[in-house]
């Protein structure tokens, strides 16, 4: 896998010693996840090709921490789930996050590849985790249909989607709200991504 | 006919009331109704807000303690009635008998639903339970024919209300183990069934292999519609062969039979699916709402609509049709 | 500790149904047996004419005899059946489903395991009706039992102990579709399977049987190491559910445990032998899954011990 140098430095800054995210690593033991048949939009591949990691982790993390000062109700709905660390794989995106929302420090990191010992991994073509996190596609759907799959603790993912479904959010207006101008770059970028994904979306639907 | 609508959050709560919802059923965050899922449901306070929000917007909010208490603890369930009256919910929606005598009694004037997990399944039973605690409506189980749904409105005085939409019990309601057998875990006793804590899916040579408790429930190939890991609706072998031996993947979508429901006198339908996202609230109720409105209006009733909503991407009218059975 | 012989739940020929019975009325140490067609009315007729001689024969060889109310009762027909059932002063109905209740208020009666009673509440409410004996349903976990036997010490607790357990009712016969034919038009296939039909998963590990409308476990029930602490926790009477094996063997065996005449172990290796290749379990009884076995001694708070009833391998 083509490595980014700045993603592996950061990687590297912020899991000293540990081969977790190592560059070589295979994520997974299991074969990856069929491919799904939400087609992988060219578009937003192009679209996201070339941006950077390490701004993109500076904007999630920003916008993760106003989501959960801004939601406190997500923690109670995880309850013990929020210790949990989950791995989130857009299966058309040369990358994944990792998500472990302890109230204490909740994170949400980019990763070339997600790690191994991840409690549950969650794997959708962005169109699908889009629509999920604002609430626009059911998540019971995604698994009927294929187009989310999900591995190791069921239980943590179900409570993860609860809250966040309960939570109502609006990711583009929290990016907007937080950065202004200075997130047009960005903007732009999951503005196309969520075209995409919700025209991809239409067509697979047939609604 | 009333359009009774699931909520597992308060944001699906409103979602529904937004949709067209007539009435919103929801439960507590605990083992005291029968869908006590991770994440999902209502704290007390958020229970109190939701149904001052409803009451608002003239919808009735009717709350599921519909789980059997458990020996020792019945308390927790007595305290989950006298919450849910004190919050100024419109019904209690319940299975147990000694819940009902429990509310019949120290909530005199409460409005009580027999819940489905009672599965009252004839005119004889459903007499037992209005003569016993008043009870003024009773959802029937998911094993009665339209026919027999008219027969039994013709019978009784207490008001019916039916599943149209959403996951399909086979089996009767409340009289299920099939999911503590494998797991440990009931939706009489803890409120779940194949609960996602015994719940596994793994990739095997290119399937994706769904086990509850241990035991392979179903395999599907790349790209094959898949359901919930729910037993009845797993893929099993038998001497005769492998294949869905309780029920294909499929859930219930009766929108056909709306006109036909109304004729036998049904009270209210109900959309299963309070585990379900905001987005399954808005598409189904908002569905059903336009599909009442056209009933009322004599046009036709737009149906398959829902199809991406469901279990195998498939729909049944179930047990309404007799030879479902 | 009594012991009753539930219902015969599968589609046995009617002549044997009747020769299983007087041999039960001739042979076996049982205090209780149940009788009737509780799974499908569409069976009744058949053991209709056989019914008079069986009671007759098993009153008189001193058992008490329970005529079991339908599990599922939808149908018109259905509901004619049981109100002529609760119209038999002479003899004692267990209710398996809340539709004959109302006409036995008042009168002494038994309750089945297919009522929903979970806690001591809603087993009072029976009692106060005038149900006199409880087969409790067979999820319980033993906390739940002691606690409702503790509070109706008149009312004689019975306790699923041995068989297939009977899991679920549906409106649907699964052996009329397994078949391709309507439940209407069943032609009875449900008599080619006097023990259920063996339901397997996809990667060959036993799971569940199936006997017409009804779902019951691969597991065969069986409590016999579990006595102890049911006597400890008020249980009044083990029940013992036909399958096709020697059930007069079988209800000696717990006779004899209960009497203390035989070993658990010994008894329990009989039963085996008797019911051959199929693996026992207790896991309700510990709160655990249906189809596990937990050790007996389990219950002392050591760790649970499992044996392990299923080998799933990849087909």
């Amino acid at each position: 896998m083509q490595q980014n140098s700045s993603s592996s430095l950061f990687l590297r800054k912020r899991c000293p010693g540990s081969s977790l995210y190592s560059d070589t690593m295979n994520f997974s033991k299991v074969p990856p996840p069929a491919p799904s048949p939400l087609p992988v939009p060219p578009l937003l591949a192009l679209a996201v090709r070339p941006l950077p990691l390490l701004p993109l982790q500076a904007v999630l993390t920003v916008v993760l921490l106003r989501i959960c000062g801004e939601h406190p109700r997500i923690f109670d709905r995880l309850g013990e789930h929020a210790r949990k660390r989950f791995g989130i794989k857009p299966t058309d995106l040369p990358f994944g996050f990792l998500l472990e929302p302890a109230p204490s420090r909740p994170r949400l990191s980019v990763v070339r590849s997600l790690p191994d010992d991840v409690d549950a991994r969650i794997s959708s073509p962005l169109a699908g985790l889009f629509g999920l996190v604002e609430g626009h596609l059911d998540g019971d759907a995604l698994l009927f249909s294929r187009d989310l799959v999900v591995e190791g603790d069921v239980e943590a993912v179900l409570a993860l989607r609860n809250a966040i479904d309960d939570a109502q959010l609006d990711p583009m207006a929290e990016i907007a709200s937080i950065f202004g101008p200075l997130a047009e770059p960005l903007k732009r970028t999951l503005q196309i991504a969520r075209t995409v994904a919700s025209a991809s979306n239409r067509s697979h639907k047939g609604i | 006919m009333e359009l009774i609508c699931p909520a597992g959050t308060p944001a699906a709560l409103k979602t529904a009331i937004d949709a067209g919802a007539d009435a919103i059923y929801c439960g507590f965050n605990d083992e005291t109704n029968a869908r006590n899922f991770p994440g999902l449901n209502f704290s007390r306070d958020e229970l109190r807000e939701a149904i001052a929000l409803a009451h608002r917007r003239s919808v009735k909010v009717l709350v599921a303690i519909n789980t059997f208490p458990r020996a020792g603890a019945v308390s927790l369930w007595h305290r989950a009635i006298d919450d849910a009256v004190a919050a100024k919910a419109d019904a209690l929606i319940l299975a147990d008998v000694g819940l009902l005598e429990y509310a019949a009694r120290r909530h005199p004037g409460q409005r009580l639903h027999v819940s489905v997990q009672a599965a009252a399944a004839n005119a004889d039973a459903i007499a037992f339970y209005t003569e016993t605690f008043g009870a003024r409506r009773v959802v029937l189980p998911r094993v009665l024919s339209v026919a027999e749904i008219a027969g039994i409105v013709r019978e009784t005085t207490c008001e019916t209300e039916v599943f149209v939409f959403g996951g399909l019990c086979v089996m009767a309601e409340g009289r299920c183990s099939l999911s503590s057998y494998a797991t440990g875990q009931s939706p009489n006793m803890q409120g779940v069934c194949s609960p996602a804590s015994h719940v596994a899916y793994e990739q095997v040579d290119g399937r994706t292999k769904s086990s509850l408790g241990g035991f392979t429930i179903n395999s599907f190939e790349i790209g094959e519609a898949a359901g919930y890991p729910t037993l009845c609706k797993g893929r099993f072998t038998t001497k005769h062969g492998t294949g869905y031996i309780f029920e294909d993947l499929v859930s219930l979508d009766a929108a056909t039979l709306l006109a036909r429901l109304r004729d036998a006198g049904v009270t209210a339908l109900k959309i299963e699916g309070r585990q379900r996202g905001r987005a399954y609230v808005e598409g189904v109720v908002r569905h059903f709402r336009q599909a009442l409105d056209a009933l009322d209006s004599g046009l036709p009733i737009d149906a398959g609509q829902l199809v991406p909503f469901t279990e195998g991407q498939a729909t049944t009218v179930g047990a309404y049709h007799k030879t479902w059975r | 500790m009594q012991l009753s012989l539930g219902p015969v739940l599968y589609n046995w020929a009617p002549e044997r149904w009747r020769d299983f019975y007087f041999r039960i009325a001739d042979e076996a140490p049982v205090n209780t047996v149940l009788i009737g067609e509780i799974v499908c009315s569409k069976r009744s007729p058949f053991i209709a004419p056989y019914l008079p001689a069986v009671i007759e024969r098993l009153r008189t060889a001193g058992k008490q005899v329970l005529l079991g109310s339908l599990i599922l009762t939808s149908l018109p027909r259905e509901r004619r059946q049981m109100a002529e059932l609760v119209d038999t002063a002479e003899l004692l109905v267990e209710v398996n489903d809340l539709t004959c209740l109302k006409p036995l208020v008042g009168r002494p009666h038994a309750i089945g395991p297919f009522i929903n009673i979970y806690n001591e509440a809603s087993a009072a409410f029976h009692a106060q009706r005038g149900a006199t004996r409880i087969c409790l349903p067979p999820e319980l976990p033993l906390s739940s039992i002691a606690a409702i036997a503790a509070a109706l010490p008149n009312v004689l607790i019975d306790i699923f102990a041995f068989g297939r357990v009977p899991l679920a009712i549906s409106a649907r016969c699964y052996h009329a579709r397994l078949h391709k034919l309507t439940k209407d038009n069943c032609q009875f296939v449900c008599e080619q399977d006097p023990d259920g039909l063996m339901l397997k998963t996809l990667d060959g590990a036993e799971f569940l049987t199936v006997n017409g409308v009804q779902t019951l476990s691969s597991t065969c029930a069986n409590l016999l190491g579990d006595a102890e602490a049911l006597r400890e926790a008020g249980v009044g009477s083990f029940r013992l559910s036909p399958q096709d094996c020697d059930m007069v063997a079988v209800i000696s065996i717990f006779r004899a445990v209960l009497d203390g005449r035989e070993h658990v172990e010994s008894g329990t290796r009989h039963l085996a032998q008797l019911y051959p290749d199929v693996p026992f379990s207790n896991g309700f009884l510990h709160g655990r899954a249906g189809f596990l076995s937990v050790a007996p001694d389990a219950r002392s708070g050591q760790p649970h011990q499992f044996r392990e009833p299923i080998k799933p391998h990849m087909l």
